[in-house]
């Protein structure tokens, strides 16, 4: 079982929820990137989604599009991430999940990629803009050097085709809750509870929600139906908001909230976990 | 009926994925699957009947000036030692550019899909203008993104679409030019998909964009074959045309495709030099990537962040180029060069004197190639460049700049 598998199956004994933080490498530096990480694996992080700078990051919003352009300015390039990743201690066993857009893997091909996300010990890939048509290849490779490609579902995607996606999926289903980039939000999507709980019929993987969760009060509201909930934005905004202070300081406070937001609830009944999932 | 000139191969392609050989596809976020499952379904239902054709053809007559004149340029021909140079003069058309062909058939397939709101990206601003058009023909909402750096260079077209009422705005990432409002336009439409119909201005982008926007420009192609053929009683040797994403070259080429003895040219930007590194000419310098949904040949670096680009002309001035054209160039049917702002610049001038027509910087650049050395035709030759937009848009610029005369 992976480390991902063995996350989402200690959280559903005890009715809990992952808290998952999104981190853009390299912003600003590399150096500080290392220690934003550190600090969201000591805030009791479940999972760590670590973004891979783009120049041109469709799927995203002004906050993390400008953490990414600091980063590249600064001259962080994927090989130097990698070599990043692959020297750091880790502070925690939560998984981690990387979140790259698809032209850097194209460029530096698919198995070259996977070889160095395995060295530098990642445990998923969530790659944006690759749809399930265009992402056979990769997923054949990912299965054979153990490393889950989480597949990403959307508010508009018809039902058949979500099953197949998630079906698809590995580690866990990301369930994108708001149409448009990511972002920070004044509300969640009024759709959001039924949409998720249909999938979990669907799926026997966990089930994750993010974009636009930028508030402890929607996380709780995300968790009480999802098996996890991805906060972005509102972390990295909380960076740039402390670049002259202690962003470190900051960000870990900003995530022990989140977390305590999601934490177990004694009258939430089991999910996932309670429907028998084999080892995969 | 089989239009002429075409080919199984040309007709049969893209492929069910949307892909022309290995390029093409459809790599975008999920959010925009189902959309563009819509837009393809509608595609082939609506554009393809018969009432949408005529509606179509009928605009494109009485609106937008078509069929466009295929004129024997005496001089420049003359000038270039005894060939026979026809201009498709594409840059009399309603807004002055190839771009109204696809902008007007897009938008009513986006009327008759339910859209009320059109979002687009614009370089040179004649997509832009061009969008902006067709919606206020038909009531429809309309917003152009658009490079800040391109709004500073083609700031009559700004003007323009504000007084057509869309909304114009300002892209301030990146390199400010056509990446970056492709960027925008797609965001805005990731947000706003049930209103919104995004009008790509180019064969780019994912499936079906590459496809439909090349049989809207193929009219340029299916005139250009019926005129050469009335004027010189035979085919062109030789069809050259700008590419920037290459909407008027696959527009005036795919008629051709099927003609083996019809050499087709495109012409790429060389922008300060293929050494200075400040260029657009992916066939010389690219690699195959993906951007903006499709795989084709991108200018990226080592690492597979996309390059920055330069060209006097916002039109070509893109990191990455149509599929289609990548897949013919491969199996050897469109050849490719390059031309330099200078050279562009000059070419810009010389059709201005010799034939008193302004061309737009964009298509001065298929101009020039037939100036340098690498394009020069033979004596005899006949050839039919694509005048796909009007210069207008360009001489503030140029005036300001102190480019519009020799120095």
């Amino acid at each position: 079982m992976n480390r991902i598998d063995a996350t989402f199956r200690t959280l559903g004994q005890t009715g809990a929820r992952a808290f998952i933080p999104f981190l853009p490498l390299g912003f600003p530096t590399l150096e500080t990137s290392g220690m934003l990480l550190d600090a969201l694996e000591r805030a009791g992080s479940d999972l760590v989604e670590l973004g891979v700078p783009f120049s041109d990051s469709l799927a995203d919003g002004p906050v993390i599009q400008s953490a990414y352009h600091t980063a590249l300015a600064a001259g962080v390039t994927v090989s130097r991430l990698f070599d990043f990743l692959e020297a750091r201690q880790r502070r925690s066993d939560a998984p981690l999940v990387l979140m790259c857009c698809y032209n850097l893997i194209h460029r530096m091909g698919i198995d070259r990629f996977l070889a160095l996300c395995a060295r530098a010990g990642l445990d998923g890939v969530l790659v944006p803009d690759l749809p399930i048509e265009e992402s056979g290849p990769l997923r054949s490779a990912a299965r054979g050097a153990a490393l889950a490609l989480v597949n990403l579902v959307a508010p508009n995607t018809p039902v058949g085709r979500a099953r197949r996606i998630a079906r698809a999926s590995a580690g866990f289903v990301y369930y994108v809750s708001r149409r448009g980039t990511t972002g920070v939000r004044e509300s969640l999507d009024p759709g959001l509870e039924a949409a998720v709980r249909d999938l979990k019929t669907h799926s026997r993987l966990p089930v994750v929600v993010g974009f636009g969760i930028s508030t402890p009060d929607q996380a709780a509201a995300v968790a009480a139906v999802a098996d996890g909930v991805v906060v972005g934005s509102a972390i990295v905004r909380s960076i740039q908001a402390h670049l002259d202070a202690d962003p470190v300081a900051s960000t870990e406070a900003l995530a022990r909230r989140f977390k305590e937001a999601v934490r177990p609830d004694p009258a939430r009944p089991f999910t996932h976990s309670s429907r028998g999932r084999g080892d995969r | 009926m089989k239009p002429p000139g075409t080919t199984r191969t040309s007709r049969t392609l893209p492929d069910v994925a949307g892909y022309f050989g290995a390029y093409g596809g459809r790599f975008v976020p999920e959010t925009l699957i189902a959309p563009l499952e819509a837009f393809e379904r509608a595609y082939r239902r609506i554009a393809r009947s018969g009432p949408f054709r005529a509606r179509l053809t009928s605009l494109l007559e009485d609106y937008c000036g078509r069929p466009t004149p295929l004129f024997f340029a005496s001089r420049l021909s003359r000038h270039l030692g005894g060939c026979r140079v026809f201009l498709k003069r594409e840059d009399l058309l309603h807004t002055g550019a190839h771009k109204i062909n696809n902008a007007l058939g897009q938008a009513l397939v986006a009327q008759r899909m339910g859209k009320t709101r059109i979002v687009a990206e614009t370089g040179a601003g004649q997509h832009g203008l061009a969008t902006a058009t067709a919606s206020a023909m038909l009531g429809l909402e309309c917003r152009i993104f658009m490079g800040t750096e391109d709004m500073r260079r083609q700031a009559l077209n700004v003007s323009k679409m504000r007084l057509l009422g869309a909304e114009v705005v300002g892209v301030d990432t990146g390199s400010r030019t056509l990446k970056d409002a492709i960027n925008e336009a797609i965001r805005d439409w990731l947000a706003n998909v049930d209103s919104t119909h995004y009008l790509l201005g180019s064969v780019l982008g994912p499936h079906p964009y590459p496809m439909v926007v090349r049989d809207f420009q193929s009219v340029i192609g299916r005139e250009a074959r019926v005129q050469i053929r009335r004027a010189q009683g035979r085919l062109p040797d030789r069809i050259v045309a700008c590419v920037g994403g290459g909407s008027n070259a696959m527009g005036i080429f795919f008629a051709f495709l099927g003609d083996r003895a019809v050499r087709l040219e495109g012409v790429e930007a060389a922008g300060q030099g293929l050494a200075s590194g400040h260029h657009a000419a992916r066939f010389v310098s690219g690699e195959e990537g993906v951007l903006h949904g499709t795989r084709s040949l991108v200018l990226q670096t080592p690492d597979g962040q996309i390059g920055q680009t330069h060209s006097i002309a916002p039109g070509l001035d893109y990191a990455a180029v149509g599929p289609e054209h990548v897949f013919y160039q491969h199996q050897g049917r469109i050849a490719f060069a390059s031309v330099d702002d200078g050279e562009a610049l000059a070419a810009f001038r010389l059709l201005t004197r010799l034939e008193g027509i302004i061309p737009a910087l964009e298509s001065a650049h298929a101009v020039a190639h037939l100036l340098n050395d690498r394009g020069r035709p033979a004596r005899g030759e006949v050839v039919i460049v694509n005048l796909s937009g009007r210069g207008d848009k360009d001489v503030p610029t140029l005036a300001e700049a102190g480019n519009l005369h020799p120095s």
